[in-house]
């Protein structure tokens, strides 16, 4: 009797197929990925177990860390319309090209009167660090911060722009002592904004 | 898995010298385990960078009305005070009559947040009524972190505390903490 036999099979699998769908997987995510800007302020935030995201627009972010603070706005010309009013407010003059500098800034923390040696900078050169010393939120004679002047005049600027209110987010770094934080919320308060976000970073539910 | 060679290996005795036939059939083992490597970064990095946003409302002022102020029960409110090194203090009631002794506790679920659920009980079975719940005071002293600001409004959404508010500490309170030594 003849043993019957079992036919070898390779045990190569084409992975062609698998390929194809690993590569195109990969270009997906590439392109979908936002990279990150770069920060004039690198922060630390705090974790919690929130799980709201942050939305994207109509949205301005103050950057709290080592006793600055920082102020960015989202929109390239929510941006230049802010720059715009609060170059009136304090009798400055900014020229188109530095008014299209400012917009692609993604923030920036010096007092007014630096500004224009800010924007002429590289973006490299402006996110040295120590170079940017922080917006003053301090009132000066009566006057109010220059701080108070860039939230408002941005949050003017969105309401023309795109006839939305602004929400604001507070970014801190977590090792920042609290009356650092108090000043700008009072600031918020004081233009009676009384809802704000805090951005932190995702925490599992249980410690 | 590497391909195993299935050509055949000849046995070539005499006869003309036949150049070999190569296989046409290249190893993507390798290749495909990158891509995937490459894929799993990509999708873990983009949906978790995205920041979380914890809203938060502040009380309205009211600097030009100040008898709108409302008074809040000593049975029902919690005053929390962050001091210095991550360490809370906590009492019921008001500072110079206070219900409980002040009690000085860390963060995290054997921290306050026990404190807190077990007031929350306490409070909730004095009244007997789910609207007049327990009231948290939260008063961050100069020497406390931002990171204590955020953990504590953290304990508060996780131990299901929808009344608190962010309060200015005052002189007495201030004397609490630096007896406890953490101001």
């Amino acid at each position: 009797m003849p043993r019957i036999k079992v036919a070898r099979k390779s045990t190569a699998i084409d992975m062609t197929a698998m390929c194809d769908v690993a590569f195109l997987l990969l270009t997906f995510f590439i392109l979908t990925a936002t990279a990150r800007q770069p920060e004039a302020l690198a922060v630390d935030t705090p974790a919690s177990t929130t799980l709201i995201k942050l939305p994207e627009t109509d949205i301005a972010t103050l950057t709290i860390g080592q006793g600055k603070v920082f102020f960015g706005v989202k929109g390239q010309n929510v941006r230049a319309l802010t720059l715009e009013k609060v170059g009136n407010a304090y009798g400055i003059k900014f020229t188109p090209e530095e008014i299209q500098r400012f917009s692609v800034m993604e923030s920036f923390g010096v007092p007014i009167g630096n500004l224009k040696q800010i924007i002429k900078l590289s973006g490299p050169e402006r996110n040295k660090e120590g170079l940017q010393t922080g917006i003053p939120a301090d009132s000066v004679n009566n006057r109010a911060s220059e701080l108070n002047e860039w939230i408002l005049q941005a949050r003017y600027a969105t309401k023309e722009l795109n006839n939305k209110d602004m929400r604001l987010s507070i970014k801190g770094d977590a090792k920042e002592e609290y009356p650092t934080i108090k000043k700008v919320i009072n600031i918020l308060q004081v233009q009676n904004v009384n809802k704000f976000s805090l951005i932190t970073s995702m925490r599992a539910t249980e410690k | 898995m590497a391909e195993l060679d299935t050509s055949g290996g000849g046995k070539h005795k005499g006869g003309k010298v036949r150049s070999k036939k190569q296989s046409t059939r290249v190893d993507l083992t390798a290749m495909v385990d990158l891509a995937f490597l490459l894929i799993t970064f990509f999708m873990l990095t983009t949906t978790l960078s995205k920041p979380q946003a914890m809203d938060l409302a502040m009380p309205d002022k009211n600097e030009d009305k100040p008898d709108t102020q409302l008074e809040v029960a000593d049975n029902r409110s919690m005053t929390i005070l962050l001091g210095s090194g991550n360490k809370v203090e906590w009492y019921m009631g008001s500072v110079d009559k206070p219900l409980t002794p002040p009690a000085v506790i860390g963060f995290g679920s054997k921290g306050i947040r026990k404190a807190i659920i077990e007031n929350k009980k306490k409070v909730l079975a004095e009244t007997g009524d789910p609207k007049k719940g327990l009231i948290v005071l939260i008063k961050p002293s100069e020497k406390s972190r931002y990171v204590n600001l955020v953990d504590i409004l953290d304990e508060m959404k996780v131990s299901d505390v929808d009344r608190y508010a962010i309060v200015d500490i005052t002189q007495p309170e201030i004397g609490l903490l630096k007896r406890e030594n953490i101001f």
